[in-house]
Protein backbone atom coordinates (compact mmCIF):
# COMPACT_ATOMS: atom_id res chain seq x y z
CA UNK A 1 0.00 0.00 0.00
CA UNK A 2 2.54 2.41 1.02
CA UNK A 3 4.31 1.92 -2.59
CA UNK A 4 0.78 2.74 -4.43
CA UNK A 5 0.42 5.29 -2.13
CA UNK A 6 3.45 6.82 -3.06
CA UNK A 7 2.52 6.33 -6.47
CA UNK A 8 -0.68 8.19 -6.97
CA UNK A 9 0.47 11.00 -4.63
CA UNK A 10 3.55 11.33 -7.64
CA UNK A 11 0.91 10.85 -9.86
CA UNK A 12 -0.50 14.00 -8.76
CA UNK A 13 2.61 16.02 -8.31
CA UNK A 14 3.11 15.36 -11.56
CA UNK A 15 0.17 17.96 -12.25
CA UNK A 16 1.22 20.07 -9.62
CA UNK A 17 -1.47 18.84 -7.54
CA UNK A 18 -0.63 18.09 -3.82
CA UNK A 19 -2.42 16.08 -1.75
CA UNK A 20 -4.69 18.67 -0.18
CA UNK A 21 -5.43 20.61 -3.40
CA UNK A 22 -2.31 23.08 -3.20
CA UNK A 23 0.36 24.23 -5.30
CA UNK A 24 3.62 22.42 -4.49
CA UNK A 25 5.33 25.20 -3.21
CA UNK A 26 2.32 26.96 -1.50
CA UNK A 27 2.07 27.08 2.39
CA UNK A 28 -0.93 26.55 4.21
CA UNK A 29 -2.60 29.47 6.02
CA UNK A 30 -0.37 30.66 8.80
CA UNK A 31 -1.44 32.84 11.79
CA UNK A 32 0.61 33.93 14.71
CA UNK A 33 -0.38 34.92 18.41
CA UNK A 34 2.06 36.45 21.03
CA UNK A 35 1.56 36.49 24.47
CA UNK A 36 -0.15 33.05 24.82
CA UNK A 37 0.85 31.67 27.99
CA UNK A 38 0.15 33.98 30.74
CA UNK A 39 3.13 32.23 33.24
CA UNK A 40 5.91 32.59 30.66
CA UNK A 41 7.90 35.59 30.15
CA UNK A 42 7.00 35.00 26.50
CA UNK A 43 4.93 32.94 24.21
CA UNK A 44 3.47 32.55 20.99
CA UNK A 45 0.84 29.99 19.12
CA UNK A 46 1.13 29.37 15.71
CA UNK A 47 -1.41 27.90 13.79
CA UNK A 48 -0.23 26.59 9.74
CA UNK A 49 -3.45 24.83 8.64
CA UNK A 50 -4.49 22.51 11.43
CA UNK A 51 -1.08 21.92 12.81
CA UNK A 52 -1.38 24.13 15.88
CA UNK A 53 1.99 24.87 18.23
CA UNK A 54 2.64 26.63 20.64
CA UNK A 55 5.83 28.00 22.10
CA UNK A 56 6.71 29.47 25.80
CA UNK A 57 9.89 30.93 27.14
CA UNK A 58 10.81 30.99 30.81
CA UNK A 59 14.27 32.86 31.89
CA UNK A 60 15.45 32.13 35.61
CA UNK A 61 19.40 33.46 36.78
CA UNK A 62 21.32 30.13 36.98
CA UNK A 63 25.14 29.31 36.89
CA UNK A 64 27.13 29.43 33.54
CA UNK A 65 28.11 26.56 31.97
CA UNK A 66 31.95 26.13 32.57
CA UNK A 67 33.31 26.60 29.17
CA UNK A 68 30.85 29.51 28.16
CA UNK A 69 31.24 31.23 31.96
CA UNK A 70 30.44 35.09 30.08
CA UNK A 71 27.40 33.85 28.43
CA UNK A 72 23.69 33.11 29.56
CA UNK A 73 22.26 29.45 28.54
CA UNK A 74 19.77 28.58 25.97
CA UNK A 75 17.85 25.83 26.25
CA UNK A 76 15.12 23.97 24.03
CA UNK A 77 13.26 21.54 24.67
CA UNK A 78 9.78 19.98 22.94
CA UNK A 79 7.42 17.30 23.91
CA UNK A 80 4.82 15.53 21.43
CA UNK A 81 1.92 14.36 23.63
CA UNK A 82 -0.45 11.85 22.89
CA UNK A 83 -3.45 14.59 22.86
CA UNK A 84 -2.05 16.11 19.61
CA UNK A 85 -1.50 13.35 17.89
CA UNK A 86 -2.37 9.59 18.25
CA UNK A 87 0.75 8.24 17.24
CA UNK A 88 2.39 9.99 19.69
CA UNK A 89 3.25 8.06 22.57
CA UNK A 90 3.68 9.37 26.22
CA UNK A 91 6.61 8.73 28.33
CA UNK A 92 10.32 10.00 27.87
CA UNK A 93 10.80 12.12 24.02
CA UNK A 94 11.32 9.82 21.22
CA UNK A 95 13.40 10.84 18.04
CA UNK A 96 11.00 12.94 16.55
CA UNK A 97 10.51 14.92 19.79
CA UNK A 98 14.24 15.72 20.04
CA UNK A 99 14.78 16.49 16.83
CA UNK A 100 12.51 19.37 16.53
CA UNK A 101 14.04 20.67 20.08
CA UNK A 102 17.88 20.30 18.19
CA UNK A 103 16.91 21.82 14.89
CA UNK A 104 15.23 24.86 16.73
CA UNK A 105 18.34 24.86 18.92
CA UNK A 106 20.60 25.13 16.23
CA UNK A 107 18.68 27.72 14.30
CA UNK A 108 18.67 29.99 17.52
CA UNK A 109 22.16 29.45 18.39
CA UNK A 110 24.16 29.11 15.61
CA UNK A 111 22.31 32.18 13.91
CA UNK A 112 23.48 34.34 17.43
CA UNK A 113 19.96 35.32 17.16
CA UNK A 114 19.85 36.07 21.50
CA UNK A 115 23.08 38.32 22.27
CA UNK A 116 24.21 35.57 24.72
CA UNK A 117 27.35 38.27 26.37
CA UNK A 118 24.16 40.53 27.15
CA UNK A 119 22.83 38.10 29.69
CA UNK A 120 25.83 37.89 31.78
CA UNK A 121 24.97 39.05 35.08
CA UNK A 122 28.34 37.97 36.89
CA UNK A 123 31.26 36.08 35.26
CA UNK A 124 31.29 32.93 35.71
CA UNK A 125 28.78 32.89 38.44
CA UNK A 126 25.32 34.51 37.83
CA UNK A 127 23.37 34.53 33.85
CA UNK A 128 20.22 34.53 32.92
CA UNK A 129 18.82 31.40 31.22
CA UNK A 130 16.53 31.04 28.43
CA UNK A 131 14.90 27.90 28.55
CA UNK A 132 12.06 27.54 25.25
CA UNK A 133 9.21 24.37 25.60
CA UNK A 134 7.54 23.67 22.77
CA UNK A 135 4.55 22.22 22.68
CA UNK A 136 1.83 21.42 19.64
CA UNK A 137 -1.45 20.62 20.18
CA UNK A 138 -2.15 19.34 17.04
CA UNK A 139 0.63 17.94 15.03
CA UNK A 140 -0.73 17.62 11.39
CA UNK A 141 2.61 18.03 9.71
CA UNK A 142 5.49 20.53 8.98
CA UNK A 143 6.33 20.79 13.18
CA UNK A 144 9.54 21.62 12.45
CA UNK A 145 8.69 25.12 10.60
CA UNK A 146 6.13 25.88 12.78
CA UNK A 147 7.78 25.18 16.17
CA UNK A 148 10.88 27.41 14.76
CA UNK A 149 8.12 30.16 13.79
CA UNK A 150 6.35 29.88 17.47
CA UNK A 151 9.72 30.04 19.38
CA UNK A 152 11.15 32.77 17.25
CA UNK A 153 7.58 34.65 17.38
CA UNK A 154 8.02 34.04 21.74
CA UNK A 155 11.34 35.01 21.74
CA UNK A 156 10.26 39.09 20.21
CA UNK A 157 7.83 38.45 22.75
CA UNK A 158 9.57 38.16 25.97
CA UNK A 159 10.17 40.34 28.47
CA UNK A 160 12.51 40.00 31.63
CA UNK A 161 10.35 39.68 35.26
CA UNK A 162 11.54 42.38 37.89
CA UNK A 163 14.10 41.52 40.55
CA UNK A 164 14.01 42.17 43.87
CA UNK A 165 16.24 44.31 45.77
CA UNK A 166 18.25 41.15 47.41
CA UNK A 167 18.77 39.72 43.68
CA UNK A 168 15.65 37.05 43.39
CA UNK A 169 13.08 37.13 40.94
CA UNK A 170 10.14 38.50 40.92
CA UNK A 171 7.90 36.22 38.41
CA UNK A 172 4.88 38.37 39.15
CA UNK A 173 5.72 41.47 37.57
CA UNK A 174 7.19 41.82 34.55
CA UNK A 175 9.75 44.70 33.32
CA UNK A 176 9.58 46.29 29.60
CA UNK A 177 13.34 44.90 29.13
CA UNK A 178 13.09 42.84 26.21
CA UNK A 179 15.67 39.70 25.50
CA UNK A 180 18.30 41.10 23.33
CA UNK A 181 17.98 39.71 20.35
CA UNK A 182 19.80 40.59 16.82
CA UNK A 183 18.84 37.95 14.29
CA UNK A 184 15.85 36.34 13.44
CA UNK A 185 16.21 33.28 12.18
CA UNK A 186 13.71 31.41 10.33
CA UNK A 187 13.70 27.63 9.94
CA UNK A 188 11.95 25.93 6.41
CA UNK A 189 11.85 22.49 5.50
CA UNK A 190 11.67 21.17 1.76
CA UNK A 191 11.07 17.83 0.93
CA UNK A 192 11.92 16.12 -2.11
CA UNK A 193 9.54 13.45 -2.95
CA UNK A 194 10.34 11.55 -6.03
CA UNK A 195 11.94 14.28 -8.53
CA UNK A 196 9.76 17.12 -6.67
CA UNK A 197 10.46 19.52 -3.91
CA UNK A 198 7.59 20.67 -1.66
CA UNK A 199 7.32 22.82 1.81
CA UNK A 200 4.66 22.86 4.17
CA UNK A 201 3.85 18.77 3.85
CA UNK A 202 0.80 17.05 5.44
CA UNK A 203 1.56 14.01 7.79
CA UNK A 204 0.76 11.83 4.52
CA UNK A 205 3.48 13.66 2.50
CA UNK A 206 5.76 13.34 5.73
CA UNK A 207 5.24 9.57 5.59
CA UNK A 208 6.15 9.37 2.14
CA UNK A 209 9.07 11.68 1.94
CA UNK A 210 12.68 10.39 -0.01
CA UNK A 211 14.68 13.45 1.82
CA UNK A 212 14.49 16.64 3.61
CA UNK A 213 16.38 19.57 3.86
CA UNK A 214 15.91 22.10 7.03
CA UNK A 215 17.41 25.69 6.59
CA UNK A 216 17.38 28.42 8.78
CA UNK A 217 17.77 31.36 7.63
CA UNK A 218 17.99 34.97 8.84
CA UNK A 219 16.61 38.30 7.77
CA UNK A 220 19.78 39.07 5.59
CA UNK A 221 19.06 35.86 3.80
CA UNK A 222 21.86 33.93 5.07
CA UNK A 223 22.08 30.08 6.10
CA UNK A 224 23.08 29.40 9.45
CA UNK A 225 22.07 26.30 10.00
CA UNK A 226 20.86 22.69 8.56
CA UNK A 227 19.28 19.52 8.92
CA UNK A 228 18.84 17.03 6.29
CA UNK A 229 16.13 14.37 7.06
CA UNK A 230 15.28 10.77 5.29
CA UNK A 231 16.47 7.90 4.06
CA UNK A 232 17.62 9.02 -0.12
CA UNK A 233 20.72 11.12 -0.32
CA UNK A 234 20.88 14.55 -2.32
CA UNK A 235 22.94 15.98 -4.74
CA UNK A 236 24.86 19.34 -4.77
CA UNK A 237 22.46 20.52 -7.39
CA UNK A 238 19.50 19.73 -5.37
CA UNK A 239 20.37 21.03 -1.98
CA UNK A 240 21.05 24.25 -3.89
CA UNK A 241 17.49 23.98 -5.04
CA UNK A 242 16.00 23.25 -2.03
CA UNK A 243 17.85 26.08 -0.06
CA UNK A 244 16.92 28.64 -2.79
CA UNK A 245 12.80 27.40 -2.11
CA UNK A 246 13.63 28.10 1.70
CA UNK A 247 15.52 31.37 1.42
CA UNK A 248 11.36 31.97 -0.75
CA UNK A 249 9.48 30.84 1.75
CA UNK A 250 11.61 32.61 4.78
CA UNK A 251 10.65 35.92 2.98
CA UNK A 252 7.25 35.03 3.07
CA UNK A 253 6.83 34.04 6.78
CA UNK A 254 9.19 36.91 7.95
CA UNK A 255 6.42 39.13 7.10
CA UNK A 256 3.99 37.73 9.79
CA UNK A 257 5.86 38.07 12.53
CA UNK A 258 6.39 41.60 12.81
CA UNK B 1 -50.06 1.40 34.68
CA UNK B 2 -50.49 3.03 31.44
CA UNK B 3 -48.63 3.21 28.68
CA UNK B 4 -47.43 6.28 27.93
CA UNK B 5 -44.52 7.65 25.84
CA UNK B 6 -42.25 10.93 27.25
CA UNK B 7 -40.97 12.19 24.18
CA UNK B 8 -41.84 12.73 20.50
CA UNK B 9 -40.56 10.58 17.54
CA UNK B 10 -37.19 12.41 16.27
CA UNK B 11 -36.78 13.95 19.16
CA UNK B 12 -32.99 14.03 20.47
CA UNK B 13 -32.50 12.24 24.11
CA UNK B 14 -29.51 12.16 26.34
CA UNK B 15 -28.05 8.16 27.82
CA UNK B 16 -30.67 7.61 31.02
CA UNK B 17 -33.92 9.63 29.98
CA UNK B 18 -36.68 8.14 30.24
CA UNK B 19 -38.64 7.13 26.50
CA UNK B 20 -41.94 5.42 27.67
CA UNK B 21 -43.55 3.91 30.74
CA UNK B 22 -45.08 1.10 31.16
CA UNK B 23 -45.20 -2.28 29.20
CA UNK B 24 -46.77 -1.12 26.29
CA UNK B 25 -43.70 -0.09 24.15
CA UNK B 26 -40.31 -2.34 23.10
CA UNK B 27 -37.23 -1.50 23.57
CA UNK B 28 -35.12 -1.80 20.16
CA UNK B 29 -30.91 -0.96 19.02
CA UNK B 30 -30.00 1.54 21.63
CA UNK B 31 -32.70 1.52 24.11
CA UNK B 32 -33.22 -0.82 26.94
CA UNK B 33 -36.00 -1.63 29.76
CA UNK B 34 -35.38 -0.44 33.35
CA UNK B 35 -38.39 -2.21 35.28
CA UNK B 36 -41.51 -0.24 33.90
CA UNK B 37 -39.96 1.93 31.70
CA UNK B 38 -37.58 1.95 28.94
CA UNK B 39 -34.54 4.07 29.09
CA UNK B 40 -32.12 5.62 26.06
CA UNK B 41 -28.38 3.58 26.19
CA UNK B 42 -26.89 6.30 24.28
CA UNK B 43 -27.18 9.88 22.99
CA UNK B 44 -29.33 10.44 19.62
CA UNK B 45 -32.48 10.81 18.30
CA UNK B 46 -35.35 8.56 18.87
CA UNK B 47 -37.26 6.74 16.12
CA UNK B 48 -41.07 5.36 16.94
CA UNK B 49 -41.96 2.45 15.01
CA UNK B 50 -45.34 1.30 16.22
CA UNK B 51 -44.47 0.06 19.40
CA UNK B 52 -41.07 -0.10 18.63
CA UNK B 53 -38.61 2.36 20.29
CA UNK B 54 -35.37 2.69 18.45
CA UNK B 55 -32.19 5.01 19.28
CA UNK B 56 -30.26 6.28 16.18
CA UNK B 57 -26.70 7.26 17.64
CA UNK B 58 -25.58 10.63 16.64
CA UNK B 59 -21.88 9.92 17.96
CA UNK B 60 -19.81 7.36 18.68
CA UNK B 61 -17.78 4.66 17.41
CA UNK B 62 -18.17 2.20 14.50
CA UNK B 63 -20.49 -0.95 16.18
CA UNK B 64 -19.17 -3.84 13.66
CA UNK B 65 -22.54 -5.44 12.29
CA UNK B 66 -22.87 -8.92 10.45
CA UNK B 67 -23.65 -7.95 7.05
CA UNK B 68 -21.57 -4.66 6.94
CA UNK B 69 -19.06 -4.16 4.16
CA UNK B 70 -16.56 -2.06 5.48
CA UNK B 71 -12.72 -0.42 4.72
CA UNK B 72 -9.97 -2.75 7.22
CA UNK B 73 -6.67 -2.30 7.24
CA UNK B 74 -4.14 -5.02 7.41
CA UNK B 75 -2.32 -4.75 11.05
CA UNK B 76 -0.29 -8.18 11.17
CA UNK B 77 0.48 -10.94 9.39
CA UNK B 78 -0.87 -14.73 11.34
CA UNK B 79 -0.03 -18.13 10.68
CA UNK B 80 -3.26 -18.49 8.49
CA UNK B 81 -4.74 -15.29 7.98
CA UNK B 82 -4.13 -11.46 8.69
CA UNK B 83 -5.87 -9.42 11.59
CA UNK B 84 -7.58 -6.35 10.50
CA UNK B 85 -8.15 -3.08 11.74
CA UNK B 86 -11.85 -1.98 11.51
CA UNK B 87 -11.99 1.22 13.03
CA UNK B 88 -14.18 -0.11 15.88
CA UNK B 89 -12.56 -1.08 19.22
CA UNK B 90 -12.10 -4.56 18.03
CA UNK B 91 -9.98 -5.95 15.24
CA UNK B 92 -10.97 -8.61 12.71
CA UNK B 93 -9.45 -11.96 11.17
CA UNK B 94 -9.12 -12.34 7.84
CA UNK B 95 -8.77 -16.26 7.54
CA UNK B 96 -6.84 -17.59 4.26
CA UNK B 97 -9.92 -19.83 3.02
CA UNK B 98 -11.94 -16.43 3.42
CA UNK B 99 -9.30 -14.05 1.40
CA UNK B 100 -8.39 -16.12 -2.07
CA UNK B 101 -9.13 -19.36 -3.44
CA UNK B 102 -5.83 -20.08 -4.70
CA UNK B 103 -4.04 -22.89 -3.35
CA UNK B 104 -1.57 -21.73 -0.53
CA UNK B 105 1.53 -24.49 0.20
CA UNK B 106 2.15 -23.98 3.86
CA UNK B 107 4.59 -21.69 4.80
CA UNK B 108 4.09 -19.25 1.84
CA UNK B 109 4.46 -15.60 2.00
CA UNK B 110 0.98 -14.31 2.58
CA UNK B 111 1.96 -10.82 1.42
CA UNK B 112 1.78 -11.56 -1.76
CA UNK B 113 -1.54 -10.96 -0.86
CA UNK B 114 -2.25 -8.51 1.27
CA UNK B 115 0.85 -6.91 3.37
CA UNK B 116 0.99 -4.53 6.30
CA UNK B 117 -1.09 -1.31 5.78
CA UNK B 118 -2.76 -2.20 3.06
CA UNK B 119 -6.28 -1.11 2.54
CA UNK B 120 -9.30 -3.88 1.66
CA UNK B 121 -12.95 -3.35 1.28
CA UNK B 122 -14.35 -6.30 3.10
CA UNK B 123 -17.57 -7.92 4.86
CA UNK B 124 -18.46 -8.76 8.19
CA UNK B 125 -19.27 -12.57 8.20
CA UNK B 126 -19.39 -12.88 12.07
CA UNK B 127 -19.44 -11.32 14.97
CA UNK B 128 -19.62 -13.06 18.73
CA UNK B 129 -20.92 -11.84 21.75
CA UNK B 130 -17.19 -11.66 22.84
CA UNK B 131 -16.40 -9.16 19.89
CA UNK B 132 -14.50 -11.80 17.71
CA UNK B 133 -15.06 -10.90 14.06
CA UNK B 134 -14.47 -12.77 11.19
CA UNK B 135 -14.55 -11.46 7.87
CA UNK B 136 -13.97 -12.28 4.31
CA UNK B 137 -13.32 -11.32 0.72
CA UNK B 138 -15.73 -13.23 -1.06
CA UNK B 139 -18.53 -11.17 -2.36
CA UNK B 140 -19.06 -9.22 -5.21
CA UNK B 141 -16.70 -6.15 -5.18
CA UNK B 142 -14.83 -7.00 -2.39
CA UNK B 143 -11.28 -6.39 -2.63
CA UNK B 144 -7.99 -4.76 -2.34
CA UNK B 145 -7.23 -0.71 -2.60
CA UNK B 146 -4.69 -0.13 -4.61
CA UNK B 147 -3.75 3.83 -5.21
CA UNK B 148 -6.33 6.74 -4.18
CA UNK B 149 -7.05 8.36 -1.08
CA UNK B 150 -8.48 6.89 2.35
CA UNK B 151 -10.54 9.58 4.26
CA UNK B 152 -12.57 9.22 7.51
CA UNK B 153 -15.38 10.03 9.01
CA UNK B 154 -17.70 9.52 11.49
CA UNK B 155 -19.67 5.99 11.06
CA UNK B 156 -22.87 7.64 12.04
CA UNK B 157 -22.81 9.86 9.00
CA UNK B 158 -22.05 7.21 6.57
CA UNK B 159 -25.73 6.65 5.84
CA UNK B 160 -26.25 10.62 5.14
CA UNK B 161 -23.21 10.13 2.44
CA UNK B 162 -24.58 7.65 1.00
CA UNK B 163 -28.08 8.83 0.93
CA UNK B 164 -31.51 7.05 0.19
CA UNK B 165 -30.67 4.32 -2.82
CA UNK B 166 -27.04 5.58 -3.12
CA UNK B 167 -28.11 8.85 -4.59
CA UNK B 168 -25.66 11.37 -2.94
CA UNK B 169 -22.74 8.91 -3.52
CA UNK B 170 -23.95 9.04 -7.30
CA UNK B 171 -24.25 12.31 -7.36
CA UNK B 172 -20.90 12.95 -6.13
CA UNK B 173 -19.19 10.32 -8.55
CA UNK B 174 -20.60 12.12 -11.26
CA UNK B 175 -19.79 15.35 -10.56
CA UNK B 176 -16.02 14.35 -9.44
CA UNK B 177 -15.77 11.41 -11.79
CA UNK B 178 -14.13 9.33 -9.16
CA UNK B 179 -14.40 6.24 -7.80
CA UNK B 180 -15.66 6.27 -4.82
CA UNK B 181 -16.26 2.98 -1.90
CA UNK B 182 -17.94 4.13 1.54
CA UNK B 183 -17.32 1.66 3.56
CA UNK B 184 -20.02 1.51 6.85
CA UNK B 185 -17.31 1.82 9.62
CA UNK B 186 -16.69 5.36 8.29
CA UNK B 187 -13.11 5.02 6.20
CA UNK B 188 -14.15 6.00 2.28
CA UNK B 189 -11.70 5.22 -0.69
CA UNK B 190 -11.54 7.91 -3.27
CA UNK B 191 -9.37 7.82 -6.64
CA UNK B 192 -9.77 9.44 -9.11
CA UNK B 193 -7.83 12.59 -10.89
CA UNK B 194 -5.94 14.66 -7.94
CA UNK B 195 -7.92 17.98 -8.12
CA UNK B 196 -11.02 15.78 -8.30
CA UNK B 197 -10.41 13.77 -5.50
CA UNK B 198 -9.99 16.89 -3.65
CA UNK B 199 -13.30 18.14 -4.36
CA UNK B 200 -14.71 14.83 -3.49
CA UNK B 201 -12.82 15.01 0.08
CA UNK B 202 -14.12 18.23 0.35
CA UNK B 203 -17.41 17.45 -0.74
CA UNK B 204 -17.77 14.70 1.64
CA UNK B 205 -16.55 16.44 4.54
CA UNK B 206 -18.93 19.25 4.10
CA UNK B 207 -21.93 16.66 4.18
CA UNK B 208 -20.46 15.18 7.37
CA UNK B 209 -20.55 18.79 9.08
CA UNK B 210 -24.08 19.24 7.95
CA UNK B 211 -25.60 15.50 7.71
CA UNK B 212 -28.83 17.08 10.17
CA UNK B 213 -29.80 19.45 8.36
CA UNK B 214 -32.73 20.04 6.13
CA UNK B 215 -32.32 19.75 2.37
CA UNK B 216 -28.54 18.23 2.12
CA UNK B 217 -28.89 16.73 -0.97
CA UNK B 218 -30.16 19.84 -3.03
CA UNK B 219 -27.40 22.22 -1.08
CA UNK B 220 -24.94 19.46 -1.89
CA UNK B 221 -26.14 19.79 -5.36
CA UNK B 222 -25.81 23.41 -5.64
CA UNK B 223 -22.14 23.13 -4.09
CA UNK B 224 -21.08 20.70 -6.20
CA UNK B 225 -21.99 22.77 -9.32
CA UNK B 226 -20.68 25.91 -8.23
CA UNK B 227 -17.36 24.13 -8.23
CA UNK B 228 -17.47 22.00 -11.23
CA UNK B 229 -19.69 24.98 -13.27
CA UNK B 230 -21.62 21.97 -15.13
CA UNK B 231 -25.22 21.19 -14.26
CA UNK B 232 -25.56 17.74 -11.97
CA UNK B 233 -28.71 15.29 -12.47
CA UNK B 234 -30.25 13.50 -9.29
CA UNK B 235 -31.78 10.50 -9.65
CA UNK B 236 -34.09 9.68 -6.44
CA UNK B 237 -36.26 12.39 -4.94
CA UNK B 238 -34.29 15.29 -2.64
CA UNK B 239 -35.31 15.07 0.83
Amino acid sequence: MISDQKEHILQALKKGIRYDGRKLLDYRDVKVETGFVHGAEGSAKVTIGDTEIIAGVKIAIEKPYPDTPDKGNLMVNAELRPMSNPEFESGPPGEKAIELARVVDRGIRESKAIDQEKLCIEKGEKVWSVMIDIVPLNASGNLLDAGALASLAALKNTVFPKLTEDGAINYDEKTKDKLPLQKEPIEITVLKIGDYFIVDPLPEEEELLDARLTAAITADNKICAVQKGGSEPLSIEEIDTMVGIAQDKAKELRKLIR
Amino acid sequence: MAETLKIKNKEIVVPGETLAEGMGFLPSRGTYRDEKTIKAQKMGMISIDGKVIKLIPLTGAYVPKVGDKIIAKIIDIMMSGWRVDTRSAYSAVLGLKDATSDYIAKGADLTQYFGLGDYILTQITNVTSQRLIDVTMRGPGLRKLRGGRIITINSHKVPRVIGKEGSMVTMIKQATECNILVGQNGRIWINGEPDKEVLAEETIKKIEEEAHTEGLTDNIKKFLEKKTGKKIAVKGETQ
